[in-house]
């Protein structure tokens, strides 16, 4: 579970349907900058990521992601604790 | 400028207002006749949109006890309770809460934003584990981030993803605290509080309900809906407000945990705050005996609510869940609800416009809030201007 590469793949396939414009996502792809998510969208991709991965990610956390490696670094630890 | 930079966006969204012909969506209220009626731009307008439940602002005896307690007392404190001093009266509405709730003790705050902030920033910190419904309102969202604690969202109305949540804290559950409301604001929909103050128990968490839409509301006393729900036990604190039913402004919390009254050492936004004025106290004793003792306001305000959720369902308007006093409308897009929005004002009837990010899921809202101050009569207009104006926008649609 804790293998980033890993992760980070399942991340990139998560995130893949909210891209409209055909972007290739990479690891610095700003999740609000780049690919345009609101608040209301950033929390349905959180509900999908916490189904996928079964766990709850807390909100506070969010604060520091920005980018989709962000994002794998917080769920990496997030598992490893689990 | 670099500081307003982060406004933009809010510029852009007045100049499209602007560009669809609508000035300002802070409606004026000139002047106010009654509960449900002000003068807007000039019109006489039906107030539908003032969460005013029982009515009870122009309330004789509500009037009275606070111009008694302003000739009495003065207009304000001047302070904080911790550093300049307690009133009597503060006390005294403080048993009032508890001998209504059946709790052992209250608190009571300047606002309800800032009873969520005190009660959570002091009930939660590192460590601590919050659950709140995604629906939650803004100020428990801020009160959770107050106090540092891991903040945990869940499916809006949904114990069984509540449920999940708790399994995977493990042992944490003992420091874990349930968040939710008993009525929610923008949809008039109710937590399932059954349902989730069994999952509470089974996993040995804490449960708060925030009850400002549904105290004077819900329940065969008004108490809200763990009366309701016949749940009440299995509640360790209840948050209310007096900005609604009660017709004044302030918050309070309830619990049976004799632990509650150390929160007001330990809660900044308690500590620091002036205190409530005494004639808001007042008023606000006047209106929980009023609350007390005259359960037909509670009918009225159901009967009105009731017929006109049955009346716009009938109109094919897509509505909130469930009647309740809070009459919510969904909307295609924003220019419809603009649109609508405008031409009740125009006939006289103001309704709550929200826009997304603020409603639930991405679509605009029209939001009526029934009081039992409506008339029958006032009622049937607020109807009436909804069905004009559908049957405006259907013959537009079909031109």
């Amino acid at each position: 579970m804790g293998d980033y590469q890993d992760i980070l793949n399942r991340l990139f396939e998560i995130i893949k349907p909210s891209v409209k414009d055909g972007r290739q996502l990479e690891e610095d792809t700003d999740l609000v900058a780049d690919l345009g998510l609101d608040s209301l969208k950033v929390m349905t991709l959180v509900e999908e990521v916490e189904d996928q991965f079964d766990i709850s990610i807390p909100l506070n956390i969010l604060a520091n992601v920005r980018t989709i490696r962000d994002f794998a670094l917080q769920l990496q630890q997030l598992t490893e604790e689990g | 400028m670099a500081i307003f930079d982060k406004f933009q966006h809010l510029v852009e969204a007045r100049q499209e207002l602007a560009e669809s012909g609508v000035s300002s969506i802070n409606v004026v209220m000139e002047k106010i006749i009654s509960p449900t009626e002000a003068i807007v731009n000039g019109r006489h307008t039906i107030l539908a949109g003032t969460n005013n439940y029982l009515g009870l602002t122009f309330d004789p005896d509500c009037i009275d006890a606070a111009c008694k307690a302003v000739h009495d007392q003065g207009t304000g404190t001047t302070g904080s309770r911790m550093a300049n001093g307690t009133y009597a009266s503060h006390v005294a509405l403080e048993r009032d809460l508890a001998d209504f709730f059946g709790c052992r003790g209250t608190i009571v705050f300047s606002t309800g934003y800032v009873a969520n902030l005190g009660v959570l920033a002091a009930l939660a910190g590192p460590g601590d584990v919050l659950l709140l419904d995604a629906d939650c309102h803004a100020s428990i969202y801020d009160g959770c981030r107050l106090g540092g604690a891991d903040v945990i969202r869940f499916r809006h109305n949904d114990a069984n993803d509540l449920e999940k949540r708790l399994k995977r804290l493990g042992e944490r559950t003992e420091n874990a605290l349930i968040l939710v409301e008993g009525i929610y604001s923008m949809l008039g929909d109710r937590a399932p509080l059954a349902d989730i103050a069994a999952v509470k128990n089974k996993y040995g968490a804490y449960l708060l309900v925030d009850e400002a839409h549904s105290v004077g509301v819900l329940g065969e006393n008004g108490r809200g809906l763990a009366e309701e729900a016949g749940v009440e036990d299995s509640v360790d604190f209840i948050v209310g407000t007096f900005s609604k039913s009660l017709g004044a402004i302030g918050g309070y919390c309830v619990s049976n945990h004799p632990e509650l009254e150390l929160i007001r050492y330990a809660s900044r936004p308690y500590i620091f705050t002036a205190s409530p004025s005494p004639s808001i106290i007042a008023s606000t004793r006047a209106a929980l005996a009023a609350l007390r003792a005259r359960p037909e306001l509670r009918q009225k305000l159901w009967d009105n609510a009731r017929r006109l959720y049955q009346r716009l369902q009938e109109m094919g308007f897509v509505l909130g869940p469930e009647p309740s006093p809070i009459v919510a409308i969904r909307l295609g897009n924003k220019a419809e609800a603009l649109g609508l929005w405008t031409g009740l004002l125009e006939h006289g009837v103001y309704v709550n416009m929200v826009l997304p990010p603020a409603t639930p899921d991405n679509f605009p809202l029209l939001r009526c809030s029934m009081s039992a101050g409506h008339s029958p009569e006032q009622v049937e207009q607020i109807c009436e201007a909804f069905a004009v104006l559908r049957h405006g926008a259907l013959a537009s649609q079909n031109a």
